[in-house]
């Protein structure tokens, strides 16, 4: 039997991704819009519907980023109310272990997996920002080789107060009037570097034992934090042979915990374009990528590497002559991807000398550079591609990620869901009613 | 001046007595359930209830003042009041949502999100009920501050103020919070490529004694601008924080003198009187229900609120009294739930509907409305009129 594809449904970021002018985009903050994607990904028989998360709005040359989609609803809230429209899809959201206590967190997945009956998931993230801490009252006291240490210690806690209620605990005999089986239910104490609590959990048991954990980080200490603890990694590795290399990679550090290979689904993050043809898909992308990148929106992106202000540069002309600045603060705040141009001078140079030879303005560079779908074509060249992926381990499936809200899953789950399950690597109807059901993972013991 | 008053349940369990889990109609098994609330919170919006709190504390419940007890035979552990309440939203129309959420060991900013999305999620409904913990085994789930164990008889002055300062500042940041995006800052101008103006985001840049917050939210300005901030007061220090900070008091009075007394501490739109409440066709048949559930638990239940043992037209003759004293509304905490929350939908609305003491249909869309509560004007964007004048 050919491996079995996993898929999730992002919903559209906060980043030029997500194309807000297109007509037919929606709402990001009414719920509707929510619900309109998340019933989408259920008829589609998804496993999942993931909802990312950043606590501070994005500034950029110290004022606040508008030429994104900006504004956000509360993660576990939304997700509660979506539990209410859906009877099986999972529900992944993406909450902050530097921000937040192990105690409340892990009361509200407990509650979230109860009112889901048994679909939460957890997408741990961590971050020490000093910027996003100037949010909360305990912002900002972390270093950055503090943030994994915290994360695991984060989720150590919450464990040891999702195992305090056995799984038996509530009796409820009227007759006998006993309702807890022991007094003692929800004890815990947990001690180390970052945390000094004690005392009784308040929330039973949920279905899932654990909500699932899902993990996003690509550094070295992300990967071994993902392997030792997470149930899914959200990878950005979409392509065969940089997936095939993360992908073993992962699975390589699972034994060191007792862990079978197959407890850990490698999930990368997807775009998608399709088309009655692949030329006429092509054709779409190219405008797309255009929506998603405007001229303002070139000029900021290529000011996130060269660190400076370009305002004064035509996005329609060529490059800056002067290097990066890498001297001093970023000048983007409050986004992660500013972390990955390791060499930005070297990378400038690059991009110059690309630019010069095939004759591209800043903003055709910029699309070229950041901003190609991982899956174009006909419904039938995008579920080959898919399914090859899958089998050839690059990956266990995707989390796809629309461009526009709420409708721009619709036609996946109109054409190439039918085509992966003809093939017989996508299920028909959902197997059980959890999301540990979905993913293939056992419940805890 | 209307005679009208307004209603809400509070839910908690199986109901506030607690030997309530152990009647034949209890459903105690489920109260960890989505279905439980559906049914309960419909129930009430059948009865058009103004709004239903949802009751949460950050630790497990205990009938010992200094800490959990090993009790077997009550309810014990609960779930997240808002998550609750945002799972119920969906399923419902017209009620309005009151979450409990306490603000002495939490973010102000998670906290203002957190209702700002339940306001979008509910389109308006959405409330708060802001609860201080003085609790010294709940500050240990934290391990940032220890507190002593506090005598509610003669609590320390000191440390009550302290606490009540800290929930002061909280509500103000959650306020701020909701105000710090105007209504019209989504433009998705096209020709500018801009999705927000900028310029109607604003930092609040809060400092206080207790936490500093720079915002603004996440969470677009919430459909009623401010949900409304409701509290339950015992005392001279609550008392300041609820007429500083809520919109709603809930009050313990034990006759109408005493809610005369107590209303005239309160200059804010609305003060709620709880009351626990047996309802029975027949007084003694409330008796009856009543000690069966003293003699079950073994002991006589006490509550912080007046108990009413009663039929509904005896309970309704006592909160038209209380009201003519200038309560606006009352906050009844069923005994057993359902049986007491169908004894208020079933017999005391009717009632009070008889004598037109009660809405017959819901008459606005969001809780502020149901409330008579205008919707506000945003703080930023008042003050930049201000600037321009």
């Amino acid at each position: 039997m050919p491996k079995q594809i996993h898929l999730a449904a992002h919903f559209p970021g906060v980043n030029n991704t997500t194309v807000w002018s297109d007509p037919r985009a929606g709402s990001h903050i009414e719920f509707d819009s929510f619900g309109t994607l998340a019933r989408t990904a259920e008829r589609a028989k998804f496993d999942f519907f993931f909802l990312a998360e950043g606590l501070r709005l994005r500034e950029q040359g110290g004022q606040i980023y508008d030429l994104d989609v900006v504004g956000r609803p509360d993660t576990f809230t939304v997700l509660a109310a979506l539990a209410a429209v859906t009877t099986h899809l999972g529900l992944a959201g993406t909450i902050n272990s530097t921000f937040n206590e192990p105690y409340e967190v892990a009361r509200q997945f407990a509650s979230l997996d109860h009112l889901s009956a048994g679909r939460a998931a957890w997408n741990v993230v961590t971050s020490w920002d000093a910027f996003t801490g100037e949010n909360f009252r305990r912002g900002g006291f972390l270093a950055e080789s503090d943030r994994y240490s915290r994360a695991t210690q984060f989720l150590a806690a919450a464990r040891e107060l999702f195992d305090s209620w056995p799984a038996d605990a509530i009796v409820a005999d009227k007759d006998t009037g006993v309702f807890l089986r022991n007094g003692s239910a929800g004890s815990f104490r947990h001690t180390d570097d970052q945390f000094d609590i004690a005392g009784r959990f308040n929330v039973p048991r949920g279905p899932q034992g654990r909500p699932v954990i899902l993990q996003a980080g690509d550094s070295e200490a992300g990967r071994e934090f993902a392997a030792a603890t997470a149930d899914a990694i959200f990878s950005r590795h979409g392509t065969l042979v940089e997936g095939q290399k993360f992908y073993r990679d992962v699975k390589r550090r699972l034994p060191a915990y007792g862990r079978p290979e197959d407890s850990l689904k490698v999930l990368p993050a997807a775009t998608f374009v399709l088309g009655d043809t692949d030329a006429d898909a092509h054709e779409k992308a190219a405008v797309v990528r255009r929506q998603q990148v405007s001229g303002a929106t070139a000029i900021k992106l290529l000011e996130q590497l060269w660190n400076r202000d370009l305002s004064g540069y035509d996005p329609d002309g060529p490059l800056p002559e002067i290097d990066p600045d890498v001297s001093g603060d970023h000048i983007a705040r409050g986004r992660a991807s500013v972390r990955m141009h390791r060499d930005p001078i070297a990378v400038a140079a690059e991009w110059r000398a690309r630019a010069e030879a095939e004759k591209l303005s800043i903003r055709d560079l910029i699309i070229e550079t950041t901003n190609r779908q991982t899956f174009i074509g006909a419904p039938d060249t995008v579920a080959t591609a898919i399914d090859d992926l899958v089998q050839q381990d690059a990956a266990d499936g995707f989390i796809l990620v629309p461009h526009v809200t709420p409708g721009g899953l619709d036609e996946f789950a109109d054409t190439v869901v039918p085509l992966l399950q003809e093939r017989g690597v996508f299920r028909t109807e959902y197997a059980g009613p959890t999301l540990r059901h979905h993913l293939g993972l056992e419940v805890p013991a | 001046m209307s005679t009208a008053l307004h209603l809400a349940v509070a839910l908690d369990g199986t109901g506030w007595h607690p030997a309530s889990w152990r009647l034949p109609s209890a459903r105690p098994a489920e109260v960890f359930s989505a279905s439980y609330w559906a049914d309960l919170v419909r129930l009430a919006e059948a009865g058009t209830l103004d709004f239903v709190t949802i009751e949460d504390a950050l630790g497990l419940q205990t009938d010992r003042l200094d800490g959990p007890d090993e009790r077997t035979d009550h309810v014990r552990g609960r779930l997240d009041a808002v998550l609750i309440a945002a799972r119920v939203a969906p399923l419902t129309r017209h009620i309005g949502l009151v979450p409990t959420a306490t603000v002495t060991h939490t973010e102000p900013f998670h906290i203002a999100k957190a209702l700002a999305t339940l306001d979008h999620v509910s389109r308006g409904r959405a409330g708060w009920r802001v609860q201080v913990s003085g609790r010294a085994h709940e500050a240990g789930h934290f391990g940032r501050r220890t507190l002593p164990v506090l005598d509610p008889a003669a609590p320390d002055r000191e440390i009550v103020a302290d606490l009540f300062a800290e929930a002061r500042d909280h509500v103000e940041v959650v306020r701020r919070l909701w105000d710090s995006w105007e209504d019209d800052a989504e433009i998705r101008d096209a020709a500018t490529g801009r999705f927000i103006d900028r310029d109607k985001l604003h930092h609040i840049s809060f400092d206080g004694r207790y936490f500093s917050v720079k915002g603004p939210s996440i969470t677009p300005r919430p459909p009623q601008g401010q949900p409304p901030v409701t509290a339950l007061a015992h005392a001279e220090i609550p008392y300041a924080f609820a007429a500083r900070s809520a919109d709603v008091a809930y009050v313990t009075p034990t006759d109408a003198a005493q809610a005369r007394k107590i209303v005239s501490q309160l200059p804010i739109p609305h003060v709620f009187a709880d009351l626990v409440v047996f309802l029975e066709e027949s007084e003694p048949a409330a008796r009856d229900a009543h000690e069966r559930l003293d003699t079950l638990d073994g002991t006589a239940y006490t509550s912080d609120a007046a108990i009413f043992t009663g039929t509904p037209a005896q309970l309704a003759d006592l909160l038209q009294e209380w009201r003519a004293a200038g309560l606006t509304g009352f906050r009844l905490r069923p005994a057993r739930l359902p049986d007491d929350l169908v004894g208020i939908t079933g017999g005391l609305v009717p009632e009070l509907r008889r004598r037109g003491a009660f809405r017959t249909a819901y008459e606005a869309a969001t809780l502020r409305g149901l409330l008579g509560l205008s919707r506000p004007a945003n703080r930023y964007a008042v003050a930049e009129e201000a600037r321009v004048a």
